[in-house]
C-alpha cells in the first residue's frame, strides 16, 4: 500500500475509535463539570452497556434476530436501562457526598467502580465474551479506503449520537441548565433550578451515551470483557482534558484527536501496538504540562 | 441539601471501651508500657508460631510500610493515589535489576530506587499537582498501569516472566534467608514507618498538610506553598513504596509484572481508608483487616473484592473517617 | 517611600471591570481604610494584593517591590498578612495549631531533619511554639489554645484570625471587614487591639469595614472606592462631606428600596 493509503486508512480508524472515546469522554466531562467529580465508574458503565446489549441480544435474537434493527432497539433499550443505572449510583453513592471533601467522593467514585466490574467479573466467569452479531462484515473500497459496512454505520451512529447531544446542550433549556449549574450551583438553586433533578439528568444521558459506545465497542470488536472499561476510563478522560475538562464539545474533539494520535502513533517505526497505551499516556501528561486547560479551555489567568 | 445536615453516622461498638483506653493512654507510662509488652511480643513470636504464622505477620508488617507510605500522602495530604503499586514496583525493579543483572549489594541498591522513585514522583506530580490535586487520581492511575505495561514489554526487566535470582542482603555476615529473617527485617522496618510518620504527623511539615486539607486558600495566606507541600507528600510516600519494594524484592528473590497489578493499589488504599486516614494506629488497624480478612475467612475467596468494594462505599458514606475513632477533643460545651 | 503604593490597578473579569485604575499609597505605620458600597470592589483589591486574583493591568509595590505575578504564599512571606471576610479558620484544629501556621513561612524545617528530630529541627518547634503562644496571648486567647477553633464563639474565632496573621510577623495587616459581627464591647476593644498592633508591633494596618462609626474613629485617612473607581480620600471629615461620597451611598440605598 502507497503511504497516503495507509493514512487514510488509519484516518478513517483513528475516528472510528475516537469516536467510542469521545462518546466516554463526553459523560466523563459533564459529570465533571456539574459536580466536579472524577468518576472513575464511567468506564465501568461502558463495560455494562456492552454486556447489557448482548444479554438484549441473546434473549431477542431468536426471534427478531441479531441484524441491524435488533441492535438498534437494543442499544435504545440499553441507553434507558444503564442510564437508569446512572441515576440509581448518582442517588445512592454520590448525592450524599456533594458537600463531603473531595477526596471522600473520589473514594466513593472507586468503590463505585470495584462493585460494579467485580459484580460483571463473578457473572461472566472472568472470560472473554463473544459478542456475535448477524451483520454483514464483508468489505469493499471506497476510493483507496477498504471498508465494511459495520464500520460505516458506526461511525455514522457514533457521529450522530455526537450530534444530537450537542444540539441537546446547546438547544433545549436541559442543556443550558447543565451548563449553568456547572458555572455556579448554589446561584442556580436561588434561580429555581431543581439542581438535583439537572444532575440526575446529567448521569442519565453521560451513562446511556457510555452504553451506546459499549455496544459499538461490542459490535467493532467482536468479544466483550469485563475489565474493558478500565483502559477506556483512563483514555476518555484523555480526551476530555485534552479538550478542556468540563467542555462537552472539548471531550468530542479530545476523543476524535486521540483516536487519531494512536492510529498514527502505532505507524511510527518502534513504536508498536504494545506500546499504544504508554504513548497516550505520555502524550496526557505532555499536554497536562504545556496545555493544562485543554484546547477549549480558557486560562484560567484570573484566579492563580 | 436536607441529607447533607443529616448526621449518618455508623456507631462503632468498641466507642466506649476505646474512649477509655485514650484517657488511659493520656498517662504516657500506660501507653509506653503497652508498647513495650507489644514489641517483646512480636520479638519472641517467631519462636512460638509455625512458619506459615510467620508468613502472614511479615505480609503484615510488609502492608504497615506500605500503607503508612500512602497514608503520607492519602490521609495527610489529602491526594488520591490510585497507582502506589507502581512505585513500589520502581524499588522492586530498580533492587531487582541492579542486583540481578549487575550483582550490586543489596544495601547499595535501596539509594538508588529513592532516587528512581522521586524521579517518578516528580514527574507525574509536578504538572499535576500545579493544576487540580484530583487530576492526581486518575494519572496515578494510569502510571500505575504504564509501568506495568512498560516492565512487561521491556527486555531488561525479564518482560512477563519477570526478573530471578536477586540476591539475599547479608547482614553482618549473616545472609538474610529464613522467613524468620524477613520477618524481623519487615517489623524493623515497620517501627521505623512508624517512627518516621509520627515525626511526620507532629512537625511543620505535617502540620502544613493538614492546613492545606482543611483550607487551601487560607493556608496560602498563611504563607505555606500549596504546591510544593503536596509534592513533597507525593514524593515521600511514593520512596516509602519504593523502598518496601526493594525489600519485597530481597525476600521474594523473584519479581514478575503481576505483583504490580492496579488490584494491588487498591488493595493498599482499602487498608488505609479502612482503618482511618491521616490516623497511624489507623492505618495499621486497617492493614490487619486486609491482611487477615482473606486469611480467616477463606471461603470468600472470589468475593473477595466484591465485599471490599461495599465495606469501602459504606465507610464513605457512613463513617469517612474509617473506624479508628477520633480522639476526644476539648470543646466549649463541656 | 509609601509602604504600599498600588498604581492604576486594574482587574477585569471578562467583560465586568471589578477594580478599576485604582490609585493609592500607605505609609508605614499608619491605619487606613477602603470603604465604599457594597460590591464596590473593595475585597477585590485585597484578593489581588496577596495574590488570590490576578490585575489584568497596573503595578503593585509593596516595600518597593513588586507583587504582580506573586503567588500568595511568596506575599505573605514578603510581610503582607491578610484576613478573610467570612472566617477561614482551620476549624478541625485546635486554636493553637491554627496560629501556628502564620510560623511556616518563618522556619524551615524539612523531612532529613524532622525525621532525625535534630537539635535545630526540636527547637524550630519550640520557637514556633513560644511565638504562637505570645500571640495568642497578644489577642488575649491564650486561656483557650486547646480548644478546636470551630467551637470556639464567634467573636473568639476573630481573634484567631488576628492572632494567626500576626504569627506570620507581618510588615503590614490588611483586614477584611473585623467588626462584622462583633457586638459593641468587642468592637471597642478591637479598636484597642488595632492600635496596638500598630503601636506595639509596629505593622502597618489597612482595613475594609462597613462600620463607618468605627472607621472613623479609628483611620487617619480614608479610601472611597465605588464601582472599582476611587472617589475620594482623606480624613473622615473630609470623606464625610465630599459629595460624591454621599452620592455613592444614598444611591445605593435608593436603589434598596425600589428593589
Amino acid at each position: 500500500m502507497a503511504l497516503h493509503e495507509i493514512l487514510l486508512q488509519q484516518l478513517f480508524n483513528g475516528l472510528l475509535i475516537g469516536s467510542f472515546y469521545g462518546l466516554v469522554a463526553i459523560g466523563y466531562s459533564m459529570v465533571y463539570g456539574i459536580i466536579k467529580l472524577l468518576n472513575f465508574a464511567h468506564g465501568d458503565i461502558y463495560m455494562i452497556g456492552a454486556f447489557s446489549g448482548l444479554i438484549f441480544l441473546s434473549i431477542a435474537s431468536p426471534y427478531i434476530g441479531a441484524g441491524w434493527p435488533s441492535l438498534i432497539l437494543g442499544m435504545l433499550i440499553t441507553m434507558l436501562l444503564v442510564g437508569l443505572l446512572g441515576v440509581l449510583i448518582q442517588r445512592v453513592a454520590y448525592r450524599p457526598m456533594l458537600k463531603a471533601p473531595r477526596l471522600s467522593i473520589l473514594i466513593t467514585a472507586l468503590a463505585v467502580s470495584m462493585i460494579l466490574y467485580n459484580t460483571v467479573m463473578l457473572l461472566s466467569a472472568g472470560r472473554y465474551r463473544a459478542f456475535n452479531v448477524d451483520v454483514s462484515s464483508e468489505s469493499f473500497f471506497l476510493g483507496p479506503l477498504r471498508l465494511t459496512e459495520t464500520r460505516v454505520v458506526l461511525i455514522v451512529a457514533a457521529f450522530a449520537l455526537m450530534f444530537i447531544m450537542h444540539m441537546f446542550i446547546t438547544k433545549t433549556m436541559y442543556g443550558k441548565a447543565m451548563r449553568a449549574i456547572s458555572l455556579d450551583r448554589d446561584t442556580c438553586q436561588l434561580m429555581g433550578i431543581d439542581v438535583f433533578k439537572i444532575i440526575a439528568l446529567t448521569f442519565f444521558v453521560g451513562s446511556a451515551l457510555a452504553a451506546a459506545a459499549g455496544i459499538m465497542a461490542g459490535v467493532y470488536y467482536g468479544t466483550i470483557h469485563f475489565f474493558m472499561g478500565f483502559l477506556i476510563g483512563l483514555k476518555a478522560f484523555t480526551a476530555a482534558v485534552i479538550g478542556g475538562i468540563g467542555i462537552i464539545p472539548g471531550a468530542m474533539l479530545g476523543g476524535l484527536l486521540l483516536g487519531l494520535l494512536e492510529a498514527f502513533g502505532t505507524q511510527i517505526p518502534f513504536i508498536g501496538t504494545e506500546w499504544k497505551d504508554v504513548f497516550s499516556f505520555a502524550f496526557l501528561i505532555l499536554f497536562l504540562i504545556f496545555k493544562p486547560n485543554g484546547l477549549l479551555g480558557r486560562s484560567e489567568s484570573e484566579r492563580m | 441539601m436536607a441529607e447533607t445536615n443529616k448526621k449518618t453516622k455508623l456507631k462503632n461498638p468498641f466507642e466506649g471501651i476505646i474512649d477509655k483506653l485514650f484517657i488511659m493512654f493520656e498517662n504516657k507510662i500506660y501507653l509506653y508500657g503497652f508498647f513495650a509488652e507489644l514489641v517483646i511480643f512480636l520479638v519472641i513470636f517467631p519462636n512460638t508460631s509455625s512458619r506459615f504464622t510467620q508468613e502472614i505477620m511479615t505480609n503484615l508488617f510488609f502492608y504497615v510500610v506500605v500503607c503508612l507510605g500512602l497514608n503520607i500522602i492519602v490521609g495527610y495530604a489529602g491526594l488520591l493515589h490510585l497507582g502506589y503499586a507502581a512505585f513500589f514496583a520502581v524499588g522492586a525493579y530498580t533492587t531487582g535489576i541492579l542486583s540481578s543483572r549487575m550483582g550490586m549489594d543489596f544495601w547499595l541498591t535501596i539509594p538508588f530506587s529513592i532516587v528512581a522513585a522521586v524521579i517518578a514522583g516528580l514527574a507525574i506530580g509536578f504538572p499535576t499537582l500545579r493544576l487540580r490535586g484530583d487530576y492526581l487520581a486518575i494519572v496515578t492511575l494510569g502510571f500505575g498501569e504504564i509501568t506495568r505495561l512498560t516492565i512487561r514489554n521491556l527486555d531488561v526487566t525479564g518482560g512477563a516472566i519477570g526478573l530471578i535470582g536477586i540476591q539475599r542482603p547479608e547482614f553482618f555476615g549473616i545472609t538474610l534467608n529464613q522467613i524468620s529473617h524477613f520477618y524481623y527485617m519487615f517489623f524493623i522496618l515497620a517501627i521505623i514507618a512508624i517512627i518516621v510518620s509520627h515525626r511526620l504527623e507532629n512537625s511543620r511539615m505535617g502540620r502544613a498538610w493538614e492546613y492545606i486539607r482543611e483550607d487551601e486558600d487560607a493556608a496560602a495566606a498563611m504563607g505555606i506553598n500549596v504546591v510544593t507541600s503536596r509534592l513533597y507528600a507525593f514524593v515521600i510516600g511514593s520512596s516509602f513504596g519504593a523502598v518496601a519494594g526493594s525489600f519485597f524484592a530481597a525476600k521474594m528473590t523473584a519479581i514478575s509484572p503481576d505483583s504490580f497489578m492496579f488490584i494491588h493499589s487498591v488493595m493498599f488504599l482499602m487498608a488505609v481508608v479502612l482503618g482511618g486516614m491521616g490516623k497511624i494506629p489507623g492505618v495499621v488497624l486497617g492493614s490487619i483487616l486486609v491482611v487477615l480478612i482473606p486469611e480467616v475467612a477463606r471461603g470468600i475467596g472470589p468475593y473477595r473484592l466484591l465485599i471490599f468494594g461495599f465495606l469501602l462505599l459504606i465507610i464513605m458514606l457512613y463513617r469517612p473517617q474509617g473506624i479508628w475513632p477520633e480522639k476526644p477533643t476539648i470543646s466549649t460545651d463541656e | 517611600m509609601a509602604l504600599l503604593e498600588i498604581k492604576d490597578l486594574t482587574l477585569r473579569f471578562g467583560g465586568l471591570c471589578a477594580v478599576n485604575a485604582l490609585s493609592l499609597e500607605i505609609e508605614e505605620g499608619s491605619i487606613r481604610s477602603l470603604i465604599g458600597p457594597n460590591g464596590a470592589g473593595k475585597t477585590c483589591v485585597f484578593n489581588c494584593l496577596t495574590g488570590f486574583y490576578k490585575p489584568s493591568d497596573g503595578e503593585m509595590l509593596f516595600q518597593g517591590q513588586s507583587l504582580v505575578n506573586k503567588k500568595p504564599h511568596i506575599i505573605t512571606y514578603m510581610g503582607m498578612a491578610r484576613t478573610f471576610q467570612n472566617l477561614r479558620l482551620f476549624k478541625g484544629m485546635s486554636v493553637l495549631e491554627n496560629v501556628m501556621s502564620g510560623m511556616h513561612c518563618r522556619t524551615s524545617a524539612a523531612f532529613l531533619t524532622t525525621t532525625l528530630r535534630t537539635k535545630g529541627q526540636r527547637e524550630e518547634e519550640k520557637h514556633i511554639r513560644e511565638v504562637s503562644e505570645e500571640c495568642l496571648d497578644f489577642v488575649g486567647i491564650h486561656d483557650k489554645k486547646h480548644f478546636i477553633a470551630s467551637n470556639l464563639p464567634y467573636g473568639d474565632q476573630r481573634k484567631v484570625e488576628w492572632a494567626r496573621a500576626l504569627a506570620t510577623q507581618p510588615k503590614m495587616l490588611l483586614l477584611d471587614e473585623p467588626a462584622a459581627g462583633l457586638n459593641k464591647d468587642e468592637k471597642s476593644r478591637l479598636i484597642e487591639l488595632m492600635h496596638r498592633i500598630r503601636d506595639e508591633r509596629e505593622v502597618t494596618i489597612f482595613l475594609i469595614e462597613h462600620d463607618m462609626g468605627l472607621v472613623m474613629k479609628i483611620s487617619e485617612k480614608i479610601f472611597v472606592i465605588d464601582y472599582g473607581v476611587k472617589i475620594a480620600e482623606g480624613t473622615a471629615q473630609e470623606v464625610r462631606d465630599n459629595p460624591k461620597v454621599v452620592e455613592a451611598y444614598l444611591g445605593k440605598e435608593e436603589e434598596e428600596e425600589t428593589a
